[in-house]
C-alpha cells in the first residue's frame, strides 16, 4: 500500500510542477506549494486566482471529469439460462479430472475430457455472442441471468440491512469478450498440453488436467459474475490454481518456492481486493454490479461523500490488479511462475490469469470517475493507475534485455504489456486497454507455445545462448516462423494487430492535455522499442546463425546425471519421448520436432494472432471496430467521453505522426538486435563484455540480468527483517516462554510437595493418628459448640 | 424411607428408649476406639486390619442403634451392605497382605515405608 501511496504522491506532485506557467512568479509558485501541501488543485493558484480546488482541476484536464456517466440498467432474461451449463462444463470435467487423479488412473482420457469440456464452454460462448450480442449493441443493455442462490441475508428493512450475493450472471461487452477468448484458448492450450504432457502420463497428467480444468471454471465464475463477491471467488480460484500449477513439478524445491512466492504476493493484492469490496459495501450498501453503477451513474461529483472511505476504493482495487496483473511492486512473482509447465505459462501469461486484473480495471472504471469519488481523487487514481502501468511496462522491457532464458523474456515481456494495458485504462482508454488484452492473448499464447514446442524438442534447453540456427533444424521450420510472427507482433510491428491496438494507448496518451498521461506516453513509445530490440533478440539467436544444439538436462535424467537444478520442465524426463535419443550423449542429440497436435495449436493460433488485428483494419471500411463495440457496451465505457478525441501530437495530424514515430522507434529497435545479434554477434558479444568490464556501465547488463535486483530488495527489506524477527521470537519461545514461564508453572508444584514432603514418614500408622487427630479436632468442637450452645 | 408402621406389621411407635441407645453408642464408641488404638499401635498388616474390621462393626452397631431408635428399617438394612462390603474388601485386602508378604517375606508394614516417596 505504501508504494502506491507514494506514487500517488508522486503524480500529485508532477501535477503540480507542470501547472506551472512561465509568467507565474515566485509567490504564486509559493502558493502553489502550499497548496499542493493541502491537497488542492494547483492550477487555480498558479494562474493567479484562488478558484475553487475542485473547479480547478476540471479546469486544468478534463481527463477525469468526462461529464455524466453512461449507464443502462440491465435486464433479467432466463432464456440465457443455459448459460450455467458454460461454467458447469469445465467443472465435470474438474471433477472427473480429480477423481482419476485421486484414484491415479493412467491414460489420456482427462486431456480428452478437459478439451472436450472447454470445446463445449467455447462452442456456448460464440453462440452466446451471436444470441445476444446483437441485442446488447442495439440497446446497450447488459444481461443479468440468475443461476443460483448463494448468500441472501436481510437483517432489517432499511438500505444498509440487507446482503445478496447470488450466483449469477452479468454479461456485458467485456464480459463477453472475456468469455470468448478466455475458453477458445483454454481449448487450445489444453490441446497443446494433451500433446507436450505426455511425458508426464504415468504421474501428474490427470492433476495437471484437474488443474487446468478449476483454473478455467473459476475464470469463468471470474468474469461472468454479477457481483463483487463472485468475483472475487474466481479471483482466489485462479490464484489457488495458478498455485497448484506454477508449484507442478513438486519434487523440485524451485517450483514449490515459486508456487509459494506466486501465491505470496497474490494474496497482497487479493487482501486489496477485499478491502475494497468491504468498502463498497459500506459506502453502498450492495455488491451487485448493477445497482452499484446505477448509484455512482446517478450520483454527482458535487455529491460525493464518504471521504477517505470511498476515495480509497479504486486504489485497493488497483492493489489487487497489482497482483493479480503482475504490475508495479508486485511483479516479481511472474517471471518465476515460468517453474511451471509451458502450456501453463500460456495459460497464465496470455488468456487467463493476468487479464483478471485487466477486466477488474475495466469492470470498475466506474470507480473511478469524478461521480464516485470527486474530482481530487478521480484524478489522482487515474494517474496513479496510468504511472504504475507505464513504470511497469518500462521496467519490465528493460529487464527483459538481460535474460538469456528465452521463457523469462517472454515472462517479463508480458509484465512490459500488461503495463501497456494498465496504463491505457490509466490514461483514459478503456478501449484500447481492452483491445491490447485482447490481441496480446492470441501472440502471447503463440510466443510461450513456440518456446515451449523448442524446450520440449531440445531436452528442456531454454537458454538461446545454447541453441541456434533453429530455422535449418528439419521439424522446427514450422515453430520458428511461428515465433517470428509472435516477435513480430510483440515489438508491435507496423500494422501488426498488436500495434493497432498498442498505438490506440500510446495515441490517447500522446494527444492528452495533462502533461503527465503525455510522459507516459513518451515512456510508452521508448518501450515499444525496447520492445522491439529484446524481442527480436531472442528470435535471432534462436533461429538464425549457424546451428547449435546443446540439449538441456531433460536428457542428462536418462543417463542418471540428475545433477543440473535449472529450469522447470526438466522434471518430464524419464521414460518420455526423449528415451529413444537418450543414448545419444551430447554431439548425437536428435532434436524431438513438435508433433500434429501442437503444429496444429501452433498454426491455429499464428492465424489467431493475425486476424485478432482484423477489427482494426475493418474499422475503415465498416466505420466501427468490433472490439470497440464491445467496450461501447461495457461498464468500462462508462466514463467514456474524451478518450477518442484526437488531437495533435507535436503539432503535427496525430495519427500520422505517431505512426512514424512508432514505426521509427520499432525499426530503431529491430536494426539493434539485427547488429548485436544476427549479423554480429561477436559484436553484441564484446559489447556486453565491455560494458561489464567498464565501472560506470556494469549496473545496466547487471541489474537487467537480476531484474534490476527487485527481488533481493524485497528480501532486504522483508524477507531478512522477517528473518531476524523469527529468530527473536524464536529465541523467546525457546528461552523465555520454554525455559521462564513454562518450566516456572512446571516445577512450582514440585518445588511445593518438597516443602510438605518431610511431613510424609511412609508410616500408616502415622497417616492414621493424623486422620484420627483431624476427627478429634471435629469431635472436639462440636463438643464445644453443643456445650456452649446449650448452656445458652 | 422404610418403617415398620409403613409395612403395616408392627404399631407406630414413639423414638425412646434413651437408656438403651446410650448403652449400645457408648458400646460402639468403646468397640471403635479399641480398634483405632490396635491400628495405631500394631505393625503386623495383618492385625491393623483386624482394627480396621472393629472399627467398621462399630460403625454398624451405630447404624443399628440409632434405626432401632427412629424405628426405621434403613440402619438394619445399611449393616447389611457394611456387612456385603467387609466380606469383599477382607478377601481382598487378605490377598493384598499376601501379595505384599511374598515380595518382603514379612508382615511389617514398615517394610513399605519407602513408598512415601
Amino acid at each position: 500500500m505504501s508504494t502506491v501511496a507514494i506514487i500517488a504522491l508522486a503524480s500529485a506532485f508532477v501535477t503540480h510542477a507542470t501547472a506551472h506557467t512561465p509568467t507565474a512568479s515566485m509567490e504564486p509558485a509559493l502558493l502553489t506549494t502550499l497548496a499542493l501541501a493541502l491537497g488542492d488543485g494547483a492550477q487555480a493558484v498558479a494562474d493567479g486566482h484562488v478558484a475553487d480546488a475542485a473547479h480547478a482541476v476540471h479546469a486544468t484536464s478534463g481527463y477525469a471529469d468526462v461529464g455524466p456517466l453512461h449507464f443502462v440498467k440491465a435486464v433479467a432474461n432466463t432464456d440465457f439460462a443455459w448459460l450455467k451449463w458454460m461454467l458447469l462444463a469445465p467443472l465435470v470435467s474438474v471433477i472427473l479430472c480429480g477423481a482419476m487423479a485421486m484414484f491415479k488412473v493412467k491414460g489420456r482420457l482427462p486431456a480428452l475430457f478437459t478439451v472436450a469440456t472447454f470445446g463445449l464452454s467455447t462452442a456456448m460462448a460464440i453462440a452466446l455472442y451471436f444470441q445476444f450480442g446483437p441485442t446488447l449493441f442495439a440497446t446497450h443493455a447488459p444481461l443479468t441471468v440468475p443461476f443460483m442462490d448463494w448468500l441472501s441475508l436481510t437483517w432489517g428493512p432499511g438500505p444498509f440491512q440487507s446482503f445478496t450475493a447470488n450466483l449469477g450472471f452479468y454479461i456485458d461487452g467485456i464480459s463477453m469478450l472475456w468469455m470468448l477468448f478466455v475458453t477458445v484458448l483454454a481449448t487450445l492450450i489444453a490441446l497443446y498440453a494433451s500433446e507436450y504432457m505426455e511425458s508426464d502420463l504415468k504421474a501428474g497428467y490427470a492433476r495437471f488436467f484437474f488443474a487446468v480444468s478449476l483454473f478455467v471454471t473459476s475464470m469463468l465464475i471470474l468474469v461472468m459474475s454479477d457481483n463483487l463477491v463472485g468475483l472475487y471467488l474466481g479471483w482466489e480460484g485462479v490464484g489457488l490454481c495458478s498455485y497448484m500449477l506454477i508449484g507442478y513439478y513438486a519434487t523440485q524445491p524451485g517450483a514449490t518456492a515459486a508456487a509459494k512466492k506466486a501465491f505470496i504476493m497474490n494474496r497482497i493484492g487479493d487482501l486489496g481486493l477485499a478491502l475494497a469490496i468491504f468498502l463498497i459495501w459500506t459506502n453502498y450498501g450492495t455488491v451487485q454490479y448493477d445497482s452499484l453503477f446505477q448509484a455512482i451513474a446517478g450520483s454527482t461529483s458535487e455529491a460525493v461523500q464518504g471521504g477517505w472511505s470511498k476515495a480509497a476504493i479504486p486504489f485497493l482495487l488497483l492493489l489487487a490488479v497489482c497482483g493479480k496483473s503482475a504490475q508495479g511492486p508486485l511483479f516479481t512473482w511472474l517471471p518465476d511462475a515460468m517453474w511451471g509447465p509451458t502450456p501453463v505459462s500460456a495459460l497464465i501469461h496470455a488468456a487467463t490469469m493476468v487479464t483478471a486484473g485487466i477486466y477488474l480495471l475495466a469492470r470498475m472504471a466506474p470507480f473511478y470517475t469524478v461521480q464516485a469519488i470527486g474530482p481530487e481523487w478521480a484524478e489522482t487514481a487515474l494517474l496513479t493507475v496510468g504511472w504504475i502501468g507505464c513504470f511497469t511496462a518500462f521496467i519490465g522491457a528493460t529487464i527483459a534485455c538481460g535474460q538469456f532464458d528465452y521463457k523469462r523474456v517472454f515472462a517479463y515481456s508480458t509484465i512490459s504489456s500488461l503495463g501497456y494495458m494498465v496504463m491505457g485504462l490509466g490514461v483514459g482508454t478503456a478501449f484500447g486497454g481492452v483491445y491490447y488484452v485482447f490481441t496480446h492473448a492470441w501472440f502471447k499464447a503463440l510466443l510461450f507455445l513456440t518456446a515451449g514446442a523448442v524446450m520440449h524438442g531440445m531436452a528442456g534447453q531454454v537458454d538461446f545462448r545454447k541453441l541456434g540456427g533453429l530455422l535449418r533444424v528439419p521439424g522446427f521450420r514450422l515453430t520458428m516462423i511461428c515465433m517470428l510472427l509472435g516477435c513480430l507482433w510483440l515489438a508491435t510491428a507496423p500494422f501488426s494487430a498488436a500495434a493497432e491496438s498498442k498505438d490506440i494507448i500510446l495515441l490517447t496518451a500522446l494527444t492528452s492535455n495533462v502533461q503527465q498521461v503525455q510522459w507516459m506516453g513518451w515512456i510508452g513509445v521508448l518501450t515499444a522499442g525496447i520492445t522491439a530490440y529484446y524481442a527480436f533478440r531472442v528470435w535471432f539467436r534462436l533461429a538464425l546463425g549457424p546451428v547449435k544444439i546443446e540439449p538441456g538436462a531433460d536428457q542428462h535424467a536418462d543417463h542418471g546425471h540428475d545433477d543440473h537444478a535449472g529450469h522447470a520442465d526438466h522434471a518430464h524426463s524419464g521414460a518420455d519421448a526423449h528415451a529413444g535419443h537418450g543414448a545419444a550423449h551430447g554431439g548425437g542429440f536428435h532434436p524431438h520436432a513438435p508433433g500434429f497436435r501442437i503444429s496444429l495449436v501452433l498454426t491455429l493460433l499464428a492465424i489467431g494472432s493475425v486476424l485478432a488485428g482484423l477489427p482494426s483494419y475493418l474499422a475503415h471500411s465498416q466505420g466501427f471496430n468490433w472490439i470497440q463495440r464491445f467496450v461501447q457496451n461495457s461498464s468500462a465505457w462508462m466514463r467514456a467521453g474524451n478518450s477518442e478525441e484526437h488531437g495533435q501530437i507535436l503539432g503535427r495530424d496525430a495519427h500520422s505522426t505517431l505512426f512514424v514515430i512508432a514505426t521509427s522507434v520499432v525499426v530503431a529497435g529491430f536494426l539493434l538486435a539485427w547488429i548485436l545479434h544476427a549479423k554480429n554477434r561477436a559484436l553484441g558479444d564484446r559489447l556486453r563484455a565491455s560494458m561489464l568490464n567498464t565501472t560506470g556501465l556494469k549496473w545496466i547488463p547487471l541489474g537487467s540480468e537480476h531484474g534490476w535486483y527487485v527481488d533481493q530488495f524485497y528480501n532486504a527489506i522483508i524477507g531478512v527483517p522477517a528473518w531476524l524477527g523469527a529468530q527473536l521470537l524464536a529465541f523467546t519461545d525457546r528461552f523465555v516462554i520454554d525455559g521462564v514461564i513454562v518450566a516456572a508453572i512446571g516445577r512450582f508444584p514440585g518445588f511445593v510437595a518438597r516443602v510438605f514432603q518431610p511431613l510424609y514418614t511412609g508410616t500408616v500408622q502415622s497417616y492414621a493418628l493424623t486422620m484420627a487427630g483431624g476427627i478429634g479436632l471435629i469431635v472436639a468442637w462440636v463438643v464445644w459448640v453443643w456445650l456452649s450452645g446449650g448452656a445458652s | 424411607m422404610i418403617t415398620l408402621a409403613s409395612m403395616g406389621s408392627v404399631a407406630p411407635m414413639t423414638p425412646a428408649m434413651p437408656a438403651n441407645i446410650q448403652v449400645t453408642l457408648a458400646l460402639a464408641i468403646i468397640l471403635f476406639a479399641i480398634g483405632l488404638v490396635g491400628f495405631l499401635t500394631r505393625r503386623n498388616m495383618i492385625l491393623m486390619f483386624l482394627s480396621t474390621e472393629l472399627m467398621f462393626q462399630a460403625a454398624a452397631l451405630a447404624f443399628v442403634a440409632f434405626g432401632r431408635m427412629w424405628m426405621d428399617l434403613s440402619g438394619q438394612l445399611m449393616v447389611i451392605f457394611i456387612l456385603t462390603v467387609a466380606a469383599a474388601e477382607a478377601a481382598l485386602a487378605l490377598g493384598l497382605v499376601v501379595l505384599l508378604y511374598r515380595r518382603k517375606e514379612t508382615l511389617s508394614s514398615e517394610a513399605w515405608a519407602e513408598l512415601k516417596e
